[in-house]
């Protein structure tokens, strides 16, 4: 019924099977929409953020889906900047992983903020010392850069494509891609660092504060360095996803092994970074402040020395590892664990960066502050993974997305 | 937040982080702009539209 919508030279399932599948997913939806009113109509009290806890779970989604969306900047960067026309076929996805991960950030703030109708008082009352103005600044802009680079791939629906004004519209917007790249590229390097800014000039909490250059914490500068490292890891794993789900190869090796070896020493750089900025916190900045390593680690029922060695040893060292390696990364079983564990390292980074910071007890009166999210604070950050699926069956259906399918997969007549 | 108005500052801190700001929406402002009109004019010169699916 809809095959005139369908690219040229792919198949896809029937729209029966297709609408069973978007419904299954969209019941999902529709549970985060009712906690996402629920937060809306009744307040934050719906939530079990506490005067300990005015960062949480919503937060912790922010931070890990900016870093995970990484890859679409980075991709890009690669592409448009540094000349790495391999990756042309892999963009389109970025890009749409991207607008994914971004849009979900800005509707999680959204809910986060309490009072949506207000959410624009950070553009015209802005706080300029705040980094966090800095963020929402370059957060918007970047969400509209990857509007602006979606949008193309929209146009060359089939049927859209046959109007020429569209026509002639997305080519002139791939003519032009390479300045809204940059400008992408300028805006994630400065909203990624700055929300790892954030957690480093918290002078007041010895677990998150770093020293750094000029007004700059070294975590202003991790916090980039990761993002351009694991970003990659999760398109790569999506698309590990998507070929899995709709059983097709969808793009070639070469330029998968070409992307995991940028993200592969992209990580070894960082990880070695962060082990320098690790071992220098430990023995220097936070015993400065009255504080060994040992302090943030113990006597509470969860955060023990593993998170430590899961997030650096697990999904740092062991993935960089993997990826830099020939056979390594040629080998898709040992390329896919290295992605998994590098997409779990970065989301560890991120958790312990935003709500281990606050468990951890400062005064000599404080007691570790656990913290459980409630059903509603669960609903509302599954919501963005049930609309990111439904954006991708979407598009993977209607959308030339993977250039490469029509030739990997060809229809026997 | 614009110069007239009342919680402006003529420091360097809000020039940089409003400077930035539309220097980056004018940046991205100017190029859809140019974008569009392009498409116009090439559409009213004639030829384009396709059923490819791919570029």
């Amino acid at each position: 019924m809809d095959s005139a919508l369908i690219p040229n030279g792919v198949r896809r399932c029937s729209l029966g099977k297709f609408l069973v599948s978007l419904s299954i997913v969209g019941a999902v939806l529709l549970w985060g929409v009712y906690a996402m009113f629920l937060c809306w109509f009744k307040g934050l009290n719906q939530t079990n953020m506490n005067d300990y806890y005015g960062f949480a779970l919503w937060i912790w989604a922010d931070l890990a889906v900016i870093a995970l969306g990484g890859g679409a900047f980075f991709s890009g960067f690669l592409k448009y900047l540094v000349g790495k026309d391999e990756l042309k076929h892999i963009i389109n996805y970025a890009v749409l992983i991207g607008f994914i991960c971004y849009s979900s950030a800005l509707l999680i703030l959204a809910i986060d903020i309490g009072q949506p109708l207000r959410g624009w008082f950070i553009f015209w009352h802005a706080n300029v010392h705040s980094m966090l103005t800095e963020v929402a600044f370059c957060l918007s802009c970047y969400f509209a850069v990857l509007t602006i680079e979606y949008i193309p791939l929209i146009l060359e629906n089939r049927q859209i494509n046959r109007f020429p004004l569209f026509h002639h519209l997305a080519h002139n917007m791939h003519e032009v891609m390479a300045v809204f790249a940059a400008t992408g590229a300028f805006l994630s390097f400065f909203h990624q660092g700055s929300l790892g800014g954030v957690a480093g000039v918290l002078f007041g909490r010895p677990f998150a504060y770093r020293e750094g250059l000029f007004i700059w914490p070294w975590t202003f500068f991790l916090f980039t360095w990761s993002a351009a490292a694991y970003g990659p890891c999760f398109t790569l794993l999506i698309t590990k996803i998507t070929e899995a789900v709709t059983g097709k190869k969808l793009v070639k090796d070469n330029v998968i092994e070409l992307l995991a070896k940028i993200s592969g020493w992209m990580m070894t750089t960082y990880i070695i970074a962060k082990i320098i900025d690790t071992l220098y916190w430990a023995n220097v900045t936070a015993p400065s402040r009255g504080f060994n390593l040992m302090d943030f680690y113990s006597n509470n029922s969860f955060y023990g020395i593993w998170i430590l060695i899961a997030e650096i040893v697990i999904g740092g060292v062991i993935p960089a590892i993997i990826l830099i390696t020939p056979n390594g990364r040629k080998n898709p079983a040992a390329r896919t664990v290295a992605i998994i564990l590098a997409v779990i390292g970065v989301c560890i980074n991120r958790w312990v960066m935003v709500l281990q910071v606050m468990a951890v007890p400062v005064m000599s009166f404080d007691q570790w502050a656990l913290y459980y999210p409630s059903w509603q604070e669960v609903a509302t950050t599954i919501l963005p993974v049930a609309y990111g699926v439904i954006l991708i069956m979407i598009s993977y259906r209607y959308l030339p997305i993977f250039p490469q399918e029509a030739e990997l997969n060809p229809i026997e007549s | 937040m614009f110069p007239f108005n009342f919680e402006w500052i003529w420091d360097t801190s809000h020039m940089v982080f409003m400077g930035g700001l539309w220097y980056a929406l004018t940046i991205l402002g100017l190029g859809m702009t140019w974008c569009v009109i392009k498409a116009i004019l090439d559409t009213n010169k004639g030829g384009g539209g396709h059923d490819s699916g791919y570029h």
